[in-house]
């Protein structure tokens, strides 16, 4: 029922097979041509699909980059419609002789425990959970940093002194991102001498905050920010996926007023639609990671243990201003830039407990 | 179609009493040819969409006024490849029992084998609501409520083996019931449909569940995902056939459950009144049944029966409750009951089906690329096909006659 879209696609396809007329493609035109060993690399992606506008699409975003510019480098992904496939998808791809599994999602990290123990000569990669064990490389994402700039970035920004973070759901991987924002705030009064106030989220209370339980209702989004827009504040930072794009239609009904930092991905791109009222993107950079843990694999070496992506491998970082290139202070992007060195050098100390350790 | 209480002859041991009486043994015979034809027609279609999907096939598809063969060649190699993997991942495959393991031989029926567990539970479950006149669209939130239970008393209780195990699974079956209950008990109090009840209940499980997941105590530490707590060993269904392979023994709940539904239905008192509400509700009314009673009580039962589908889901497949613990099986569950025909011996087989399909679409997926949601296609359309056999017969120039599956089984929409 939900994969009706691929019915679509079908269907589609019908209409392209019909339409097809042309000559053979030459059998020979896509001959290796640089030498060097090949690498089968096969991604199992958590469920949702391919097109999820979120961790899937980017971490096979990544694989396929590394493809593009290393043809030795053999990529497919099989994708999970329930926790069930799990364990039968990471079997499958193992016996199936890949020289790596990627399993996308902290949710497998048991089953890929579980399997890496009893395959102990084959490869994976575990993407937003720790690493289980010698041949388990594990990806996580310190976003803390990155909602830190955020926040800051915010701060200078506002004119009424009252800036919005709401999330989907109260778990750790949302309220990382929403305590490195309140961080921001806080350091940026600190520094600057001012009081601007965070609503909808305070990192010592981790209990309440405002949560929309949803990362797909629109409309809940909407009117958690319209809310927020009476209450004073003016600029909001969602992070509840396609819940946050209410954000963006409360902005928009604003008129202005409001505005908009987007999350996980660059917003501009991801949902063009609310381009205007995006300040930046406070970013995950999965497909990056995951391309270079490929890359290193091909080259012959498979990582070990656990990368953590951070301000200083840009894992997690801001997206660049777009259409608010010309609104930002120029004075404000100094400030960042110093604020990003002392987190990278650890003279500012972020003290989310939601942290990979 | 109300022949059990017309027809003092048609005792309990009548395998199909809401079929006529007339036409019973053709029927029967031409059932069971109708679906080996859907099954047939649905594996043709599907083949076809194998073959539109496959890369190789597309391309050569664009040269096809030149060169046609290729096309059929192209095709004919993307179906052969992947039915061949769809037979692996069910059956047997020669490439891992070529290893000479226990795993290797047996993992493709193993892995069959745990698919199709819950899905018998969750056909039962529907099936026997059928039986009584009642549609259970709430195999979803019962499935959640049966996980939820058994898991929280798996993780959280600490208890010797065996007695674990049994607390564990009686748990879940008693969330189940509670969850069909519900709509059991608005349906006999207060006449609400039990469609609608049991839509809307699925909901507030699986919102009930997402909340749940983000509670400690529940959820596992360091809470760093929506995932729950792991059950202790002491509550998990012991594997069948050894460590290496995921069958467990959540297959003998489930073969005990279709025993049991096949008692309950033909050997019963209680079967006899569900079946004679199912039939006629104001004849059964006028023959001094209690048809409230009958509703709650098939729902309670119907309920317990999804839930111990959940049970095997949390005890058994998986040991961590997620957000999508239900795998699809509550609906799923719809489907099996309908090619079962409602009837345990038809759903146990329905279920291995499914269940085979299932397995083999991941071997699929994984070594030819084809999107395991074809399995959910042919799987449909098997379905449709039976629910229309008027189309199988058109396409095989079949003359018998008989009527489709629906019509026997949606007098719940108006009950």
């Amino acid at each position: 029922m939900r994969h009706s879209m691929k019915t679509v696609a079908a269907v589609g396809a019908i209409a392209l097979l019909a339409a097809g007329c042309g000559k053979p493609a030459s059998s020979n035109d896509n001959t290796t041509n640089s030498s060097g060993k090949k690498l089968t690399a096969c991604m199992v992606l958590d469920t949702g699909g391919v097109d999820d506008h979120s961790f899937n699409e980017a971490s096979w975003a990544g694989l396929q980059a590394a493809n593009r510019a290393n043809p030795n480098i053999k990529i497919s992904y099989v994708a999970s419609n329930s926790q069930n496939d799990y364990t039968p998808n990471l079997t499958a791809e193992t016996n199936k002789g890949c020289d790596t599994v990627i399993a996308v999602g902290g949710l497998m990290a048991t089953a890929v425990a579980k399997i890496a123990k009893a395959n102990p000569n084959q490869k994976y990669a575990e993407i937003d959970a720790p690493s289980s064990g010698a041949n388990v490389y594990g990806l996580q994402y310190n976003t803390a940093q990155g909602g830190f700039l955020g926040g800051y970035l915010a701060a200078g920004m506002t004119k009424t002194g009252k800036v919005a973070t709401f999330g989907g759901l109260n778990i750790p991987p949302v309220t990382i991102y929403m305590d490195g924002f309140w961080e921001g705030v806080q350091y940026y009064n600190q520094q600057n001498g001012k009081s601007v106030k965070v609503l909808g989220w305070d990192e010592t209370n981790q209990k309440a905050g405002t949560f929309a339980q949803s990362f797909v209702d629109l409309n809940k989004g909407k009117q958690i920010s319209q809310a927020f827009i009476q209450q004073g504040a003016d600029i909001i930072f969602p992070v509840a996926g396609g819940t946050g794009l209410g954000a963006g239609a409360a902005a928009q009904a604003s008129g202005g007023k409001a505005n908009v930092i987007w999350v996980d991905t660059d917003g501009v791109v991801s949902a063009p639609q609310y381009a205007k009222y995006f300040i930046t993107s406070v970013t995950k950079n999965l497909s990056d990671s995951v391309t270079e843990y490929v890359n290193k694999a091909a080259a012959g070496t498979f990582p070990t243990g656990n990368y953590i992506g951070d301000l200083s491998n840009d894992g997690t970082g801001l997206a660049p201003y777009h259409e608010f290139e010309s609104t930002v202070p120029a004075d404000l992007t100094t400030q960042l830039a110093k604020v990003k060195a002392d987190i990278i050098s650890g003279a500012i100390k972020i003290s989310s407990p939601s942290q990979p350790k | 179609m109300s022949a059990p209480l017309t027809d003092p002859a048609a005792t309990p041991q009548a395998a199909a009493p809401v079929a006529p009486d007339a036409g019973k043994g053709r029927f029967a015979a031409n059932s069971v040819v109708v679906t080996l034809l859907a099954f047939v027609v649905a594996l043709v279609i599907g083949a076809i969409l194998i073959a539109i999907a496959d890369p190789a096939t597309q391309d050569a598809s664009k040269y096809f006024f030149q060169y046609p063969w290729d096309t059929f060649t192209d095709a004919g190699k993307a179906i052969g490849n992947g039915y061949l993997a769809l037979f692996e991942g069910a059956i047997f495959n020669p490439n891992t029992a070529s290893n000479g393991t226990l795993a290797g031989y047996l993992g493709p029926i193993s892995e069959t084998l745990v698919n199709a567990t819950p899905l018998i539970l969750g056909g039962l479950s529907v099936g026997l609501a059928f039986r009584a006149g009642l549609f259970n669209i709430g195999g979803q939130g019962q499935v959640v409520m049966g996980a939820v239970f058994a898991g929280y008393v798996g993780f959280h209780w600490h208890m010797p083996v065996v007695i674990h195990l049994v607390a564990a699974v009686v748990a879940g079956a008693i969330g189940g019931a509670l969850w069909g209950g519900i709509a059991g008990f608005l349906k006999a109090r207060t006449g609400a449909h039990e469609v609608i009840t049991t839509i809307m209940l699925n909901y507030v499980a699986i919102y009930l569940l997402g909340y749940l997941l983000s509670v400690k105590g529940f959820q596992a530490p360091p809470y760093g995902q929506a995932i729950s707590n792991t059950v202790e060993h002491n509550a998990t269904l012991p594997p069948l056939l050894g460590d290496s392979l995921r069958v467990h023994s959540g297959l003998i709940l489930a073969l005990l459950a279709a025993v049991f539904v096949w008692w309950l239905l033909s050997r019963s008192t209680l079967g006899f009144r569900l079946k004679a509400v199912g039939a006629n509700q104001f004849a059964a009314r006028t023959a001094g049944m209690s048809v409230e009673r009958s509703y709650l009580t098939v729902m309670l039962i119907a309920g317990a029966l999804a839930g111990l589908a959940g049970v095997t889901q949390i005890l058994g497949t998986n040991t961590q409750i997620t957000g999508d613990i239900d795998a699809g099986i509550g609906f799923d569950a719809i489907t099996v009951a309908l090619l079962g025909r409602a009837n345990p011996g038809g759903m146990v087989l329905a279920g291995l089906l499914f269940g085979a399909l299932h397995a083999g679409g991941t071997q699929m997926q994984s070594s030819t690329g084809t999107p395991i949601d074809l399995v959910q296609v042919i799987q449909s359309l098997i379905v449709l096909f039976i629910a229309a056999p008027a189309v199988i017969r058109a396409i095989f120039r079949l003359r018998t006659s008989g009527e489709g599956v629906g019509q026997q089984l949606a007098k719940g929409w108006n009950g």
